[in-house]
């Protein structure tokens, strides 16, 4: 069972790397409902359109901006023209839908095969009038959420620099050069009406917060920091690809998921943003300690957070119960674990282990420190995160274990319910609204689902039957 | 490059990966990147698996690009020959993998000599076969690589069973109710006096292949998947296949005779007469030849419906409507382009267009084009179906969840004839009812009497509050909307703001 002796600081372990994920080409689920003019092309195989098409489900159906550019043998052995077949199939999407934008999503196989995609994407953005945006999102390198990251990363050269916009005579817009040459067509709105209702001049310096969320949290996290008299400038990414936020050196930038450690570093280095490190806004002391640290940079003096914090745990008091004492197992393949794990330590729980397929601990360095002062708080004992997992080893481990609850992937899900360990799907986190204190509850809604479950089963006297 | 929004075969590897996994303790190693181990969820998900997927991936990432795979591939088999201690180890290519041009065959080579499990290397290209078409490869070369090394030892059972017996092959994991048309199969095969010898791939072992040619004859009841295996059998060993598909009343009856005339003739020479045992089943355990003859499906008569699915159901299904319910096929189709010649010389006589391809946009052209009263296909039809107000009766994968259900629904033998007269009913808006409705003119007219739920209108929605609720999905902004009500009501709040609206969340969510 669990090691009674206390570590008092955080263990980090790394594994083979033989874990369960989704491939990062799933971002363009959520970003194309996000970024409502958009359109995403993957560029890869039948494997990719078979994930996307299973795992996307019901989505699939309903028209979707994205489709794949499917690699035929001629084109993985350059008897056709990337450049060419590129074009023809652009052609056809903007003839379909005309987006704002188009997305290239590369894959394993363009990665293998050294497809240029970048070197291609500005002769075409000329010749089609569209923007187009180039993001790596492979399995190669990356894992599930990560995705996202590389998109915003590359959004991120295409947000309006500061000056310009001081610069920009109203109504019209001269083309700066490439790979700029297609700039948002905010610029020209930006002066004529403000878009973000909220952008009411203020005191602060700009801040622009990244991360896609569905714009009900968005605004619902705008809302919070409004409270404390913060207006936010922006988000990356924006409703629309014409909004993205404006950078530079003056603003502040802060992120709302922890998976987004390139997206933050592209910020820093290449558009030389100032990052406010901080813990995610997911749970309420998640949120209490994001919006405190943004005041603080900001030389706010925050108010009523603390009352605010305390009414939310009260009120999930009821799941609370259902929480305190037990058990958890992140097996981990969405990088929301940490958050996720400190949040439930708050709660009572206690984690055993922390997977996690990538960790950046300079962008979490925030989160991680909260998590480590939960624990100390709370009086348990600091969980082992293992960077890039192996799924066998931790079937192993749970087997050891036995946790309340296992916190995985749909492949083990099942399998494992079928050998009496209770779990939710990781997944469900990612697709959820979690962030801020409004949301705090659908978290423990997930959480303690399968509790419930089993409260219910156990009621009416099903688990012998079940288990037996 | 091909722009492509859904598929109705997967890749190459899936096909494998259900033929590895559906044999008992055979263990699959993909050579693929993180995330391509998808088949896990749907295995898990769809079949509601109580076990763990025997498929494993050995990652190719950036250091496997620069370096190549080297010892990686070669570990990750012992090891699980070392946990799992399976029979058999298939390394599994994938698209990714097929680029990079490692001679998996030498890791393949290098592995079998430390290990106690067999290892062998799936033999499929990614970039000219598609699953199905994989999946009838990699059944054949396991059970050739087991028969081969059985002729090496000596081993190969030869000898016939005592009693007439067959093999069934082709059965398999996520097939479109596989798991209940097997247990049909079998139900058949023991009240015509024949034993099961072995089932291939579902549930079967490799250990014991060696005794697949002790069967008097093997069954392929899907046009998809065996045919291969079936072949091979026949080449190597003579034994005869019957490749007929018992759907339908009509068909089983063919099939069931063709076995007849396998057992009567040499070298079994039986005298068995099955005609009663089939008059008897139609008349009595199958419903679909009265219903046939019954007013309901008499008013089916000449509707126009479209089918569209793989070879062995769309092709089944035509024949089904057109010889025993009278319905008017104006087209069939499939996906399976590959075996085109089959699929047009099965239905030509029962439909009025064939279709092969496997674009559905083509597809949702032609039945917008058609509007038949009802279309037979895949859950693609079925969501064409319903965006164009056409009710559709799922008959062939690619499927959902809702296709592996828990009851028993066999679309093989005589209960699947049953099956299969009430799926086509059903779709077709109730025959019956339709036409009495018809004639009485349509449904009642008046306007039912709504209640509004909405609270008394002394409460102000700002515009900002407005817009935050028209982003709220439709099936939910109404109970959103009373609850926000109800909140501000209960506070005395006549102004509701977006702020109310995210407290009242707060304080009654749950």
């Amino acid at each position: 069972m669990l090691d009674q002796t206390y570590s008092d600081t955080l263990q980090f372990e790394c594994e083979t790397g033989n874990y369960h994920t989704f491939c990062p080409i799933s971002c363009v689920a959520w970003l194309y409902q996000k970024i409502e003019d958009s359109f995403f092309l993957v560029v890869g195989t039948k494997t990719c359109g078979y994930f996307l098409q299973n795992a996307l489900g019901v989505m699939i159906f309903a028209e979707p901006r994205y489709a794949m550019a499917e690699l035929e043998e001629g084109d993985i052995s350059a008897q056709l023209n990337d450049y060419q077949e590129l074009k023809r199939l652009c052609l056809q999407i903007k003839k379909d839908r005309n987006p704002s934008v188009i997305v290239w999503i590369g894959t394993c196989t363009t990665e293998i095969i050294k497809m240029d995609l970048e070197g291609i994407a500005p002769r075409l953005e000329v010749e089609l009038g569209i923007p187009i945006v180039v993001a790596r999102a492979n399995g190669l390198d990356y894992a599930f959420t990560q995705g996202e990251d590389t998109v915003l990363a590359a959004m991120v050269h295409r947000c309006p620099e500061q000056k310009e916009i001081d610069k920009a005579p109203l109504g019209h817009q001269t083309l700066s050069p490439l790979p700029k040459s297609i700039v948002p067509k905010s610029q020209e709105r930006v002066s004529a009406a403000p878009m973000n209702p909220l952008s009411a001049p203020s005191l602060h310096p700009p801040l622009v917060l990244f991360g896609s969320l569905p714009s009900t949290v968005a605004s619902q996290l705008n809302l919070e920091l409004q409270k404390q008299g913060i207006q936010v400038t922006g988000w990356l990414p924006s409703q629309a690809y014409a909004d993205l936020p404006v950078l530079g050196k003056e603003v502040y930038v802060c992120g709302v998921n922890p998976f987004l450690s390139r997206t933050a570093t592209t910020l820093m280095r290449r558009r030389r943003c100032k990052l406010i490190g901080a813990p995610f806004p997911i749970g309420p002391d998640g949120t209490r300690v994001w919006i405190e640290k943004i005041c603080s940079v900001l030389g706010i003096e925050p108010i009523g957070l603390k009352e605010r914090e305390e009414k939310v745990w009260s009120s999930l008091e009821d799941y609370l119960k259902l929480l305190r004492g037990k058990s958890v197992f992140f097996m981990g393949d969405n990088l929301l674990e940490v958050s996720l794990a400190r949040f439930l330590t708050r709660c009572g729980m206690i984690v055993y282990e922390i997977g996690i397929p990538y960790m950046d601990r300079r962008f979490q360095a925030a989160e991680l420190a909260l998590l480590q002062q939960t624990c100390d708080d709370m009086g348990v004992p600091m969980p082992r995160i293992v960077e890039k997992p192996d799924n066998y080893n931790q079937i192993q481990r749970i087997r050891e274990l036995q946790p309340d609850l296992a916190i995985t992937g749909m492949a083990h899900a099942n399998p494992l319910e079928a050998r009496g360990i209770n779990t939710k799907w990781s997944v469900e986190f990612t697709f959820a609204q979690i962030h801020g204190f409004t949301n705090a509850r659908d978290i423990l809604e997930l959480v303690t689902r399968p509790l419930r479950r089993n409260e219910n089963l156990q009621q009416f006297s099903l688990i012998p039957f079940i288990k037996g | 490059m091909k722009l492509a929004y859904w598929m109705y075969a997967g890749p190459a590897h899936i096909g494998t990966l259900r033929v590895a996994s559906s044999f008992k303790n055979v263990h699959a190693i993909m050579h693929a990147p993180l995330g391509d181990d998808y088949f896990n969820v749907m295995r898990s998900m769809l079949e509601r698996e109580r076990d763990f997927t025997p498929v494993t991936a050995s990652i190719v990432d950036r250091h496997v690009l620069a370096r190549g795979s080297q010892e990686k591939v070669v570990e990750n088999i012992t090891r699980k020959d070392k946990e799992e201690k399976p029979d058999l180890i298939l390394l599994t290519p994938t698209c990714t993998s097929s680029i990079l041009q490692e001679d998996l065959e030498n890791f393949v080579n290098r592995a079998s000599t430390t290990t106690d499990s067999d290892v062998i290397l799936a033999d499929v290209n990614h970039y000219r076969v598609n699953e199905l078409q994989a999946a009838d490869r990699t059944l054949e070369q396991i059970i050739r690589y087991y028969l081969t090394k059985a002729k090496k030892q000596d081993k190969v059972v030869l000898k016939k069973t005592e009693k007439p017996s067959a093999n069934i092959i082709g059965t398999f994991t996520l097939g479109f109710h596989h798991q209940h048309d097997c247990r049909e199969l079998k139900r058949l095969l023991k009240e015509l006096g024949i034993i099961t010898n072995q089932v291939i791939p579902e549930g079967g072992s490799v250990k014991e292949l060696y005794a697949l040619p002790s069967a008097w004859f093997n069954l392929v009841p899907y046009r998809e998947v065996g045919l291969m295996a079936a072949q091979y059998l026949k080449k190597e060993f003579g034994m005869p296949y019957v490749a007929i598909t018992p759907i339908g009343i009509i068909e089983t009856a063919l099939c069931i005779k063709e076995i007849q005339t396998i057992l009567n003739s040499e070298p079994f020479c039986l005298k068995v007469n099955y005609s009663s045992y089939i008059n008897e089943q139609t008349s009595f355990v199958s419903q679909a030849a009265w219903f046939s003859r019954s007013i309901d499906c008499q008013n089916l008569t000449g509707k126009k419906a479209l089918v569209f699915g793989d070879a062995t159901h769309a092709a089944s299904i035509t024949k089904i409507l057109t010889k025993e319910m009278g319905i008017h096929v104006v087209c069939a189709g499939t996906y399976c382009k590959h075996d085109q010649a089959w699929f047009i010389e099965q239905v030509q006589p029962y439909c009025d267009k064939i279709l092969i391809t496997d674009d559905h946009e083509e597809v949702g052209d032609i039945i917008a084009k058609i509007e038949p009263s009802a279309i037979f296909g895949t859950q693609m039809e079925r969501h064409i179906g319903k965006r164009l107000n056409i009710p559709c009766g799922v008959i062939s994968a690619p499927v959902h969840i809702q296709n592996f259900s828990l009851g028993y629904r066999p679309f093989l033998g005589y209960e699947g004839t049953n099956q299969i007269a009430d799926l086509v009913y059903n779709s077709f808006t109730l025959g019956m009812e339709d036409h009495l409705l018809e004639i009485f003119g349509g449904h009642d007219t008046k306007k039912a009497v709504i209640k509004s739920t909405s609270m008394e209108s002394d409460l102000f929605w700002t515009t900002d509050a407005q817009l935050e609720l028209n982003k709220i999905p439709g099936f939910v902004r109404g109970k959103i909307k009373r609850n926000t009500e109800q909140f501000a009501k209960e506070k005395n709040i006549s102004e509701i703001t977006v702020e109310v609206m995210y407290t009242a969340k707060e304080t009654l969510s749950g």
